[in-house]
């Protein structure tokens, strides 16, 4: 199965803490294993200062990509944080990006401390929509909320990207990766919420025409 | 579960680029290992720390660069392959060793060493964006520059051998987007490494006498490079005669290649990319300058090769018709920051007259509009962080002093200080220790009418990494200062190391803690030591020491690193709550203005404080900071 385009350049961005990395590491050894040259780059100066971070991955048939997307590049943007999608859309974006976003934001310490407001929801959710061919936009903290665990809100995201048929991985895919870092009884918790990021994802599709 | 010691040879795994320098010793055979930590270059020890008692190799986290490359090269002497690493920065420190070990060499029975650099072009971790290719030429030293992460393994490997060829040393340069980024490597075998140490002590290894050891030194230099003119890791691809060469190494590889693809150039432009960058491959470059008329030398921060290519063409024989060089000096390609796609994008348009967008200018123009939407997300300690309690009663202190004291201080989390949420106490800061060594100095200004109290500030693991020197100097030449050393208890900013002043080694052995107040105690300091989360005891005893001036004053500000203790205890000590009655709104906001918790924000509706439950890790710090006693702690049972 080929990606729509090679290399194929996936962004996965959010706030330090939000498991970024280990998502572009689920990614990218789910790829690996199926014979894909894949190149991660990783952001994590800020990561346990509540700065913005992100992933790069890139995935090709052909050959072994440098980590850096050019700008205008992205062909697919994982956002665990709307705010954060926005930022990385405006860089990395152009007319035929595919979005998938959590929609729960994480306020900057300039919003907290009352100096910044945190902008409009809808005016948000507007911005990316303008910016991209195709945005879905994934209640994932709650969803995560309600498992129990809002830790597992990035595996939601995962399911929710599998959900898009994005990316030539189906969810046992990143099951098999799963099964390699975390411990056996938290694997329910993680298989649902990766279930759950996939029918979440799945339910909107079904409804649009994209 | 299989780890970086036990991926199957011949498998191919996913590895960041400090794992795959680490994998590369392994398979070296590497015995000895230390370093200390440093972003980009902290998990090369990290990653061999967790393996090592199953392979059975030494690992440590030194208390600095220089001992950490010190230990690595007694090792090398006595026959062990050894391997030291550290960030830019950290070459600095280890810098004077360097420059004699090249002379002294490591001995025809020594093990290889090789010296792992991880530079910082664009300064994400780092506070300079030095470029450490420089240190080899100053050295004369091999210098290898991996493009790719499977490089980095092959290349860390093939660096033993070289040493040991060579009888010196090896550096091995890294850089953030290799450190940091991940890619599939194909692995090779880990030997069980079983060599025994033994130094032959009818030997003598010393820099003495310098001249004709640098003459010998030189002289190896030219047997290197004979073997690099033939080394695989210089590669070209491209057209035989290409309309331009482009030279790279490192980073310029990979960005080089998107470029060419952006423009469509591929049947006009070849690429040259260098990996033995020290001693320079001189007649592979020669070889490729006579095919062209047009080079483009694509590298981070300093014109290295671009210096050597010009060295190169400047021989009339060599290259008969000299081509056009672009690069740093051409204005092309800039001076500092990292390279990218887009910059070499923009470097081979110009030099070919072509436009090249990216998207549509409509898709531009919206792209710049959503500007307004974009906020600034900036950084921050922790909630429950030490330092912003630290930092609140230091300000409180040097307010109610009113003598301007000035703050000089140094690196950790606590040089979010310098940053916009930070809280701007900080006058003077520069590198590892600089916080006590001018402190020192701005304390012996008295004679010059300097009448501004002075306070130094320091880490723990800065401390003993290089305050100490600085501190004995403030001793002994009578400085009025005060240290302040904010004691987390790890080296929490580049992911919780030990140093001497911690109970377990880098693989967990235990460890006799070095007692940082008896050691400031017996070099004559009055030493206090708090609890910064007792803000008004803490700015009280500063401002007490601030005013002592019989001799120079320590206070340890003690408090665990909430991520550490959050690990460890995996529970919160308190529940906060804001009592809306007592709190008076956004007329003070004491809590979330100046104090600024990230766990603590403001509900416009009810115009009171508000506690973010799922920020807020409960230290309870904010009841003792709040005027109007308004916000309440109560220990969870």
């Amino acid at each position: 199965m080929a990606t729509s385009a090679d290399p194929f350049n996936l962004i996965i961005c959010g706030v330090g803490g939000q498991g970024n990395i280990l998502l572009s590491g689920l990614i990218g050894s789910a790829l690996i294993r199926k014979g894909y040259h894949v190149t991660v780059g990783e952001t994590f100066g800020a990561a346990q200062r509540g700065g913005a971070v992100f992933s790069s991955v890139r995935i090709s048939q052909k050959r072994c990509y440098g980590p850096l997307i050019p700008d205008g590049q992205a062909h697919l943007i994982l956002g665990l944080e709307p705010l954060e999608t926005l930022r990385i859309l405006r860089k990395y974006g152009k007319p035929d990006t595919v979005c998938i976003t959590n929609t729960a934001p994480v306020f900057p310490i300039g919003v907290l401390s009352t100096k910044e407001e945190y902008p409009n929801h809808d005016q948000l959710q507007e911005a990316i929509r303008h910016l991209s061919k195709a945005a879905w936009f994934i209640d994932a903290t709650n969803v995560a909320l309600q498992l129990g665990s809002k830790i597992a809100t990035n595996i939601v995201m995962v399911g929710a990207l599998i959900g898009s048929d994005q990316l030539p991985l189906a969810r046992n895919d990143i099951e098999d990766g799963m099964r390699d870092i975390f411990p056996p009884e938290a694997m329910e918790l993680n298989s649902r919420a990766l279930q759950m990021g996939f029918n979440a994802l799945r339910s909107q599709k079904d409804k649009s025409i994209v | 579960m299989a780890n970086i010691a036990t991926y199957a040879d011949g498998s191919c795994v996913l590895l960041q680029g400090n794992e795959a320098i680490a994998r590369g010793a392994l398979e070296a055979g590497a015995q000895f290992c230390a370093g200390y930590p440093g972003t980009p270059s902290s998990e090369i020890i990290g990653t061999l720390a967790t393996v090592a008692k199953q392979v059975g190799i030494h690992v440590e986290w030194s208390v600095n660069e220089k001992v950490a490359t010190e230990v690595a090269a007694a090792a090398a002497l006595a026959g062990l392959r050894s391997l030291a690493a550290m960030k830019n920065a950290g070459l600095n420190v280890a810098m004077d060793f360097l420059m004699h070990l090249n002379l002294s060499t490591i001995g025809d029975r020594g093990g290889g060493l090789v010296v792992v650099v991880c530079d910082d072009p664009q300064a994400h971790a780092s506070g300079d964006e030095e470029d450490t290719r420089w240190a080899a030429q100053m050295a004369d030293v091999p210098l290898l520059e991996p493009a790719n992460i499977q490089e980095a393994k092959d290349m860390t490997r093939w660096a033993f051998e070289l040493s040991e060829e060579f009888q010196c040393y090896c550096l091995l340069r890294s850089y953030t987007r290799l450190s940091h980024s991940r890619s599939g490597v194909v692995l090779g075998k880990v030997p069980r490494p079983e060599r025994r140490a033994m130094f032959d002590t009818s030997r003598c290894y010393t820099p003495y006498i310098a001249p004709p050891k640098h003459a010998a030194l030189h002289e190896k230099q030219a047997r290197v490079q004979q073997v690099f003119e033939s080394s695989p890791f210089n590669s070209y691809n491209g057209p035989e005669q290409p309309e331009l060469l482009i030279i790279c190494s490192g980073s310029g590889w990979p960005c080089s290649l998107d470029a060419i693809e952006a423009l469509n150039l591929t049947g006009s432009v070849g690429v040259l990319k260098l990996g033995t960058l020290w001693p320079f491959p001189k007649r592979v470059v020669e070889g490729y300058l006579t095919r062209t008329s047009k080079v483009l030398v694509v590298e981070e921060v300093d014109p290295f090769i671009e210096s050597h290519v010009k060295e190169t063409v400047a021989k009339p024989s060599a290259v008969p018709a000299s081509p056009e060089i672009y690069g740093k000096g051409s204005g092309h390609i800039d001076f500092y920051g990292e390279i990218t796609p887009d910059a070499v994008t923009r470097a081979l348009a110009a030099i070919f007259n072509l436009q090249y967008r990216a998207t549509s200018p409509n898709y531009e123009q919206e792209a710049r509009d959503a500007k307004r939407l974009v906020i600034d997300r900036g950084m921050t300690w922790c909630p429950g962080c030490p330092h912003r309690a630290s930092f609140f009663a230091l300000r409180d202190a040097i307010r109610r002093d009113h003598r301007k004291a000035i703050v000089t201080s140094d690196i950790g989390c606590y040089t979010l200080d310098v940053f916009p949420y930070g809280t701007h106490q900080t006058n003077v800061l520069h590198c590892m220790g600089s916080g006590a060594g001018t402190a020192c100095g701005f304390g012996e200004l008295a004679q010059f009418g300097f009448e501004q109290p002075v306070i130094g500030i320091s880490g723990d693991s800065t401390f003993f990494h290089a305050s100490v020197p600085a501190l004995m100097n403030a001793v002994h030449n009578k400085s009025n200062m005060t240290l302040v050393i904010l004691d987390n208890g790890i080296t929490a900013m580049t992911g919780f190391q030990p140093h001497p002043g911690t109970d377990r080694t880098a693989t967990q052995d235990r460890a006799t803690a070095v007692n940082m107040e008896a050691l400031c105690r017996a070099l004559g300091c009055r030493v206090e030591v708090r609890d910064p989360f007792n803000t008004k005891e803490t700015a009280a005893t500063l401002r007490q020491l601030m005013r002592d001036e019989n001799g120079v004053r320590v206070l340890i500000l003690r408090r665990q690193c909430e991520l550490l203790r959050m690990r460890q205890e995996r529970r919160y000590p308190y529940t906060v709550r804001v009592d809306a009655e007592k709190c008076k709104g956004d007329k003070c906001g004491y809590c979330y203005k100046v104090f600024q918790c990230p766990g603590i924000s403001w509900d416009k509706e009810t115009d009171k404080a508000q506690i973010q439950q799922a920020v807020c890790v409960g230290c309870g710090v904010c009841a003792a900071i709040c005027p109007s006693k308004a916000i309440i702690k109560e220990e969870i049972g």
